[in-house]
C-alpha cells in the first residue's frame, strides 16, 4: 500500500456562472521516503494539488487516501487532527508568526498537543540545533536572515515528526546560494527517510528530488522527460 | 507553549490597538460604575432624609368622627372615642413579619387641657422614641427624664410666658418644664409634651392612645408591605403611609435611575461595537496567520479559543480599570452632580466583581462573531493565492 494514493482527482472552481477546472482526473501514488517535485507553469494546478494533499481544499471529485485514511471523508475537525499528525507545511515566504520568538514558532504545532511545556521546549531546541539555529531561539523572526527564517519554517514543519512534508515554493524568496543550501538540506532529510512533496518553478531545484510530476492545465503531462539527477531512485511511481 | 501564550503575545504586539480596545471597555465600565455609585449615593441620601423627616406611617383609630388634625392628617375621635388604640397594640406592631424594617414606634395620647385659662393640646409621648423620631428637635434645656417633667412647644412657651426650669400646673398636678423646643414650624410648636403614662393618668384614659407614629428604615423601604402587615395586626386601626413628602424627590431619583440606565446601555453598546470592529479588523489582518494555524492542525475550536482568550484579557483589564476610574470619578463628580457633600470612596466587592464580569462578558460577546468568522476562514489563503 502506498503512503499516498490519489484517485481520479478533479477540482473545479466556481466563479459566478463560470467553471474553472484546476485539476482534471489526476491519479498518483507516492511511496514512503519519496521526494516528489511538482512542476508546471502558473495556473497549471500545482498549488491546488498541494492544498488538496494537505487536507485544506476539498476536491470536486476523486479521493485522497493517506496511510489508508480517506482524508476527505473525515469530519472537518478530524481533518485538522490529521494535518497535525501527518503533515508538516513549509509555506512560500515561510509564514512565521511575527510576534512569537523563533522557538515559540517552532513549538506552535506542539502547543495544541498534550505535551508539557518542558517537553515542547526540549523538542523545539533539538530541532533548532538540527537546523543550525542553536542560540537563536529567543529572537523574533524579523531578526533573522532569509535562510535562517526558512530553516525555522522547516524546524516548525518537522518538530512533530510528521510522515509527510509539504513545501510550496520554499526557495521562492531566497537567493540562489541559500536556495541551493536549502535543497541540500531537503535532500539530506529525504535521505533520512522523510517523504516530501515540493512545488517549484525551478528545474534546478526539482533536480534534487527523486521524482518530478509535470502538470499542465490541471492534467499530468505524460512523456515529458523527467530531470533526474539522482540515479537509481527506484521505480517511477508517478502515473 | 499553550494557546494563551499565542493570545498574550499577539496582544503585546498590537499595543496601540489593544489599548484602544481596552479604552473602549474602560469608558463603558467607568460610566456604569459612576452612575451606579451616584444613584446609590442619592438613594441613600433620600433614605436618610426620610428617616430624619420622621414617621413614614401613621396608625390612627378607625373612626368616622374626625375631629383633630395632626401632621396634615385627620385623627379620628380624639375627644369622643379615643379608646380604640391601646398600649397593648405597640408590641403587635413590633412583631409583624417585616419587623426588621421598623426603626421607631412612637405612641401618643393627645387631649385638650386648660392651663391658665387657655385651651392647649397636651400630648403624652415616650420621649426616648419621640426624640429618635424627631431628630431635628432642638431643646433649650433638657428632654424630660421623669413623669414630673414636660417639654413645651415654642409657641406655647411664648403664650404661657414660660421657660425651662419653670413650674407648670396641669389638671391640678404641678410639673417642671425641663425644656422648650426651638421653633419647628410644625404642630409641635403648639403642644405640651409629657410622659405618656402621666398624660394617660391626667386625662383619665389609662392605656389609651390617640395615634402611633411608625418610622421604617428606608434603604429598602417596603412601605406598602409594612402598612398592610400593621393593618392586619391591628384590624381596629387605620394605617396610612405618609409618602407625599419626599415623593417628588423619589420620583426625580427614579427618573435619574432610568436616565442612568439608558446612558449605561448606550455607552456599553458603543463599547461593544468598538470591541466588535476592532476584533473583526484584527481577525482580517491575521487571515494568513490563522491560515497557518489551521494548516498545521489547529482545530476551529482552537482558533475560537485564541480569540476569546484575547477578548477575556482585554475585558479583564477594561473591567478593573473601569471600576477604579469609576470609583475615582464618582468621588469627584458625585458632589457636583448630586450636591451631596462628604462623600467617601466605598469599595463594594459586589459592584467590583459585577463590573469586571460585565466587562469580560461584553468582550467575549462582542468577539463571538469575529471568532467564528476567523475559525471559518479558508486556510488555503496561507498558501499561495490559487
Amino acid at each position: 500500500m502506498s503512503l499516498i494514493e490519489i484517485k481520479d482527482l478533479s477540482k473545479t472552481y466556481e466563479s459566478g456562472e463560470e467553471h474553472i477546472p484546476a485539476l482534471v482526473g489526476v491519479g498518483l501514488n507516492i511511496e514512503r521516503g519519496e521526494f516528489v517535485s511538482v512542476m508546471g507553469p502558473s495556473g497549471s494546478g500545482k498549488s491546488t494539488l498541494l492544498t488538496i494533499l494537505g487536507g485544506l481544499n476539498h476536491p470536486t471529485q476523486g479521493e485522497v487516501v493517506v496511510d489508508e485514511i480517506p482524508i476527505y471523508k473525515l469530519p472537518l475537525e478530524k481533518l485538522a487532527d490529521f494535518r497535525r499528525e501527518y503533515l508538516g507545511f513549509i509555506f512560500q515566504s515561510f509564514q512565521l508568526i511575527p510576534y512569537l520568538t523563533v522557538i515559540e514558532n517552532v513549538m506552535l504545532p506542539l502547543s495544541i498537543t498534550e505535551k508539557s511545556n518542558r517537553e515542547q521546549w526540549h523538542m523545539a531546541e533539538e530541532m533548532l540545533e538540527k537546523m543550525r539555529l542553536k542560540g537563536k531561539g529567543k529572537r523574533l523572526p524579523d531578526q533573522l536572515s532569509g535562510g535562517e527564517q526558512e530553516r525555522v519554517a522547516i524546524a516548525r514543519a518537522l518538530v512533530n515528526s510528521p510522515p509527510i512534508l509539504l513545501a510550496d515554493e520554499p526557495t521562492g524568496n531566497l537567493d540562489s546560494k541559500t536556495g541551493k543550501e536549502m535543497m541540500e538540506l531537503f535532500r539530506s532529510l529525504n535521505e533520512e527517510g522523510q517523504t516530501m512533496i515540493m512545488v517549484t518553478h525551478n528545474p534546478e531545484y526539482a533536480a534534487f528530488s527523486s521524482h518530478i510530476l509535470h502538470l499542465r492545465d490541471g492534467r499530468v503531462v505524460d512523456g515529458e522527460p523527467a530531470i533526474m539527477e539522482k540515479a537509481g531512485s527506484g521505480t517511477q511511481r508517478i502515473v | 507553549m499553550r494557546l494563551k501564550d499565542i493570545s498574550i503575545n499577539n496582544l503585546r504586539r498590537r499595543k496601540a490597538k489593544v489599548l484602544f480596545l481596552i479604552l473602549g471597555l474602560t469608558i463603558g465600565m467607568t460610566t456604569v460604575v459612576t452612575l451606579i455609585s451616584i444613584t446609590r449615593k442619592m438613594n441613600e441620601d433620600i433614605s436618610n432624609k426620610l428617616d430624619e423627616f420622621g414617621a413614614n406611617i401613621l396608625v390612627i383609630p378607625r373612626s368616622d368622627d374626625l375631629s383633630l388634625s395632626y401632621g396634615g392628617l385627620n385623627i379620628g375621635g380624639v375627644s369622643v372615642d379615643a379608646q380604640t388604640l391601646k398600649d397593648s397594640d405597640i408590641p403587635k406592631i413590633r412583631q409583624i413579619e417585616v419587623k426588621e424594617n421598623i426603626s421607631t414606634v412612637s405612641p401618643k395620647l393627645i387631649g385638650v387641657v386648660e392651663i391658665e385659662g387657655k385651651k392647649i393640646l397636651l400630648t403624652g409621648v415616650v420621649f426616648q422614641e419621640e426624640t429618635r423620631l424627631k431628630k431635628w428637635w432642638k431643646v433649650h434645656g433638657a428632654v424630660p427624664k421623669s413623669r414630673n417633667e414636660v417639654l413645651l412647644g415654642n409657641e406655647i412657651a411664648v403664650r404661657l410666658f414660660k421657660s425651662a426650669g419653670d413650674p407648670l400646673t396641669i389638671i391640678g398636678k404641678t410639673v417642671r418644664i425641663s425644656g422648650v423646643l426651638d421653633e419647628t414650624g410644625s404642630q409641635d410648636d403648639f403642644l405640651i409634651f409629657g410622659d405618656l403614662a402621666f398624660v394617660q393618668e391626667a386625662l383619665k384614659k389609662p392605656e389609651a392612645l390617640s395615634l402611633i407614629e411608625v418610622s421604617a428604615f428606608c434603604i429598602s423601604c417596603p412601605i406598602e408591605e409594612i402598612v398592610s402587615q400593621i393593618s392586619k395586626a391591628l384590624p381596629h386601626a387605620k394605617v396610612t403611609a405618609i409618602k407625599q413628602t419626599l415623593q417628588t424627590k423619589m420620583e426625580a431619583l427614579d427618573h435619574f435611575k432610568k436616565f442612568s440606565l439608558g446612558i449605561s446601555v448606550i455607552v456599553l453598546l458603543i463599547g461593544g461595537l468598538i470591541v466588535f470592529t476592532n476584533m473583526m479588523a484584527s481577525v482580517n489582518e491575521r487571515k494568513r496567520e490563522i491560515g497557518v494555524f489551521r494548516a498545521i492542525g489547529f482545530r476551529k475550536s482552537h482558533i475560537i479559543r485564541i480569540i476569546f482568550l484575547e477578548a477575556f484579557v482585554v475585558g479583564l483589564i477594561g473591567g478593573v480599570a473601569g471600576y477604579l476610574l469609576g470609583l475615582g470619578s464618582s468621588y469627584m463628580l458625585g458632589p457636583v452632580i448630586t450636591g451631596i457633600k462628604g462623600g467617601r470612596i466605598v469599595i463594594d466587592p459586589v459592584l467590583a466583581v459585577g463590573v469586571v464580569f460585565l466587562s469580560v462578558a461584553m468582550g467575549i460577546l462582542s468577539s463571538i462573531y469575529p471568532a467564528i468568522h476567523a475559525s471559518k476562514m479558508d486556510p488555503t489563503t496561507a498558501l499561495r493565492a490559487l
